[in-house]
């Protein structure tokens, strides 16, 4: 009898510890435990348990909350940003500093370091010039002016700079800990953090454990005891371990099995704050031309594609997703008869004439059916042929940045919660204009929304970005992306489909 | 043999230096470098991470700076990974890479000529026919079928077996799928081999003397026929330790397996120019060694071998 007892509280015990484990696979390894270095999805997980900025994202709407920051407060030009510190400490009990943000992002900024993502930064004055070499760290408009206001000096009235500091190149690093320990700081016995959980465990390509943070300012709320991220990138491996019970929540599903997943109850899919759309070159002859252009976005039914073919995303006519007070333009539609009538009045009736031209993808089964759908479509309605062009992602990448391509597919998830992160591309001489899209009307309006506030700003950018895709259909759109995730709701609280994809560890819970 | 042994050693000098040249300028002719993002970096700031990394410098300047390192022992750090050398990549996946190849090599040889035997002492019985069913089956069907089989069947149906991670979390039996999957090729060929060269060597005159002086069948097998038969095993052991390192990127894949093998892979995809310098280097320092051992052991089983 009291050998049963024994192993039934064991039992109870390793089970009362099963559910305050979170297990989740992330893919892949990270760059670094530096924010400053990070710079993909899998990274962001692990800053999210680690560290903390101004601002984090809302489980549900992805909207800035009180983070290391408890308020902001623009000036009345919004060109000037205020932030209110919380009393916040980092992991070895030292206070958490206006002066730990200045030199955090100077820090990023500084061409020395040679950080990746510090044009994100570049809204703030002098920026730009000194992470360019051409300015100086002094130069940059960033001041605490005590040790919890902190005050930023933009360039141009920025009202989104509040969504923009979510993201990790805002983050602060524990400068005391750098000094002390120079590159070592990343290490994990050196590292110092802010956030929500401490790093326990680092086996590389095997996982990272963490376990909550007491010197966290909300560490009452921080509810699961261990956290786990599982860097697994065979899709079906970590499908399988899920199924097994090995692992809580996947963010990616084997495709083939898609007809299957999608009537579980813990498939959730819902859509995603970016764009999947057709690069075009708009220098090459006939791509030169706007009605060429058009056509081609007419002359492929996107429905099919979505619904049928890919049994994913959402169909897109314009370049940004709609959101809150945001209505993208309508676009071109699917309409083959208009678009051979476009065609002939650009002189190739029935596609008689028109050069064949290439469409260059990377290579993935996924793309591979988007490309032979629309090459399919386009000889169907249009009458025109199109060579298809697979190359390796690297390849690819450096193909499309060297112009060297008639069109090509790429995509494009935000940076932050805001429509200048799509449209902001398109400006002529923009580093991710690979098509070289450049119209002045576009750049006037879009200089005139950094001058704007609220609603006027949003209509503005709602005009820009209908003169690239209404008037010049600089790039054509094919469909907005979707989030999907594998997680049993009914055994976590605080999970929730949100639009960038990003789930601060903290709100995650288990349910009793 | 020593004067052997040392001309060996010494030719391994001037083989890495050629392998260490030509994989150094064929990965810089790939088109894309290191820092090639969908999100691209504005000019200024790449050139601020190209001088960082001494990128900047002309090529045939950065080899010799590169040459001098490894010869250091410096492999530099890794270009995708800022914060982490390339030699911690290795420290920390060739143990995992190499136990795991080891008993995959290990089961596969024994595994194989047992069955090898068995299927040559029962020519033309079921016994010979279902193993070389299975054998047939081994070499057809390749590791990314086995594996997913075999996690299905062991982990997801029986609960056997752990489906993938490695003995940190999962223990001793996390070897088992991947090291079978890993082996089940190696198995089949050595079966075969083995089976069809114990055949030649029974109908060989030596062994008709051995049995002809009224040896006992099981000395005859166990000290004539095998010592001849297994030569071409012996041979086959070079090739196939390659073949199971380098195969066991796949397997390493399935499994979750924390080895040199996937870092590998995604160096390659991201460019990562010193952590693919260093996971070649050391492929290519494990394989000369593995074909070094072959040869001195080829030695000693076959006496016509003579090492000047």
């Amino acid at each position: 009898m009291k050998k049963a007892l024994i192993v039934l509280t064991m039992l109870a015990v390793a089970l009362s510890a099963g559910a305050q484990t979170f297990v989740m696979n992330n893919g892949a390894e990270i760059e670094s435990l530096d924010p400053a270095v990070m710079e993909s999805v899998t990274s962001h997980r692990v800053y999210m348990a680690l560290f903390e900025g101004l601002f984090i994202s809302d489980p549900k709407t992805n909207a800035p909350l009180p983070g290391m920051a408890t308020k902001y407060k623009f000036s009345s030009d919004y060109k000037t940003v205020t932030f209110t510190l919380r009393k916040a400490y980092w992991s070895d009990g030292v206070q958490v500093t206006a002066q730990d943000f200045v030199d955090s992002w100077i820090r990023k900024l500084d061409p020395k370091n040679a950080f990746t993502y510090a044009d994100l930064l570049w809204d703030i004055v002098g920026a730009q010039e000194f992470s360019t070499g051409k300015g100086t760290a002094a130069g940059v408009g960033l001041k605490a002016l005590n040790p919890t206001t902190f005050e930023v000096k933009l360039k141009n009235p920025t009202p989104h700079f509040v969504q923009k500091v979510v993201h990790y190149a805002f983050a602060v690093v524990p400068m005391h800990a750098i000094k002390k320990y120079g590159a070592d700081w990343v290490l994990p016995k050196n590292l110092v953090v802010n956030g929500a959980y401490l790093l326990k465990e680092w086996r590389p390509q095997e996982k990272m454990v963490f376990t909550p943070n007491p010197k966290y300012w909300d560490a009452k709320n921080v509810k699961i005891k261990e956290l786990v991220l599982l860097p697994i990138d065979d899709v079906n491996t970590a499908y399988n371990m899920y199924i097994n019970g090995d692992i809580d929540w996947i963010d990616v599903v084997p495709a083939e099995l898609m007809d299957t997943i999608k009537l579980r109850a813990d498939y959730h899919v819902g859509p995603e704050y970016g764009t999947y759309y057709l690069n075009i070159n708009v220098t090459k002859k006939p791509l030169d031309d706007a009605r060429v252009r058009q056509a081609l976005s007419m002359a492929f039914d996107r429905t099919v594609l979505t619904n049928t073919i890919l049994k994913s995303h959402f169909p897109a006519f314009a370049n940004v997703p709609p959101s809150a007070g945001y209505t993208p333009p309508k676009g071109t539609g699917y309409n083959p008869e208009e678009a051979k009538k476009l065609l002939a009045a650009a002189g190739y009736p029935g596609g008689a004439g028109f050069p064949k031209f290439q469409l260059l993808y990377n290579t993935s089964s996924n793309h591979q059916k988007v490309m032979q759908f629309i090459q399919a479509e386009w000889k169907k309605n249009l009458g025109i042929e199109v060579e298809l062009i697979n190359q390796e992602f690297t390849t690819y990448l450096d193909t499309k940045s060297a112009h060297d391509f008639d069109i090509a597919r790429a995509g494009w998830i935000a940076d932050y919660l805001d429509p200048a992160t799509f449209l902001d591309m398109w400006e002529t001489g923009n580093s991710q204009n690979d098509g070289l899209y450049s119209s002045k009307e576009y750049d006037a309006l879009l200089a005139k929304s950094r001058t704007q506030l609220g609603a006027a700003r949003l209509k503005t950018m709602m005009e820009a970005e209908a003169v690239l895709i209404n008037k010049d259909m600089g790039i054509i759109p094919i469909y907005y992306y979707q989030t999907q995730a594998m997680i049993d709701l009914s055994k976590w609280n605080g999970w929730y489909l949100n639009p960038m994809n990003v789930h601060a560890w903290k709100f995650i819970s288990p349910k009793k | 043999m020593a004067r052997f042994l040392v001309r060996r050693v010494l030719s391994i000098i001037p083989t890495m230096l050629v392998i260490i040249t030509l994989s150094f300028f064929l990965i810089r002719l790939a088109p894309g470098g290191p820092f090639a993002r969908e999100r691209e970096i504005p000019p200024e700031i790449l050139e601020n991470i190209l001088k960082s990394y001494n990128m900047d410098k002309p090529l045939f300047g950065q080899y010799l700076d590169y040459l001098g390192n490894v010869l250091t022992g410096d492999f530099g750090p890794s270009y995708r990974y800022r914060n982490r050398m390339v030699s911690d990549f290795i420290t920390q996946g060739l143990p995992v890479s190499l136990s795991l190849g080891g008993i995959a090599l290990v089961n596969a040889v024994f595994l194989g000529v047992l069955v090898g035997i068995v299927s040559a002492l029962r020519q033309n019985k079921w016994q010979d026919y279902s193993a070389m069913s299975i054998a047939v089956v081994g070499i057809s069907v390749p590791a990314f079928v086995i594996g997913p089989i075999l996690q299905l069947v062991f982990a997801l149906k029986l609960g056997w077996l752990p489906l993938g991670q490695w003995i940190g979390d999962k223990g001793i039996a996390a070897i088992v799928l991947p090291a079978a999957t890993l082996s089940f090729y190696y198995f089949a060929v050595i079966a075969r081999l083995s089976r069809a060269s114990i055949l030649e060597v029974l109908r060989s005159d030596y062994i008709r003397t051995a049995r002809a002086k009224g040896l006992k069948e099981s000395v005859v097998i166990a000290k004539h026929v095998l010592k001849g038969a297994l030569l071409p095993v012996v041979t086959y052991l070079g090739p196939a330790f390659s073949g199971i390192i380098v195969g066991s990127v796949v397997v390493e894949t399935i499994f979750a397996v924390p080895g040199v093998g996937r870092p590998f892979v995604q160096a390659a995809i991201n460019r990562d120019y010193t952590l693919i310098m260093g996971e070649v280097i050391v492929y290519s320092v494990v394989l000369i060694l593995a074909n070094l051992v072959v040869d001195i052991v080829y030695g000693f089983l076959d006496p016509r071998i003579s090492y000047k």
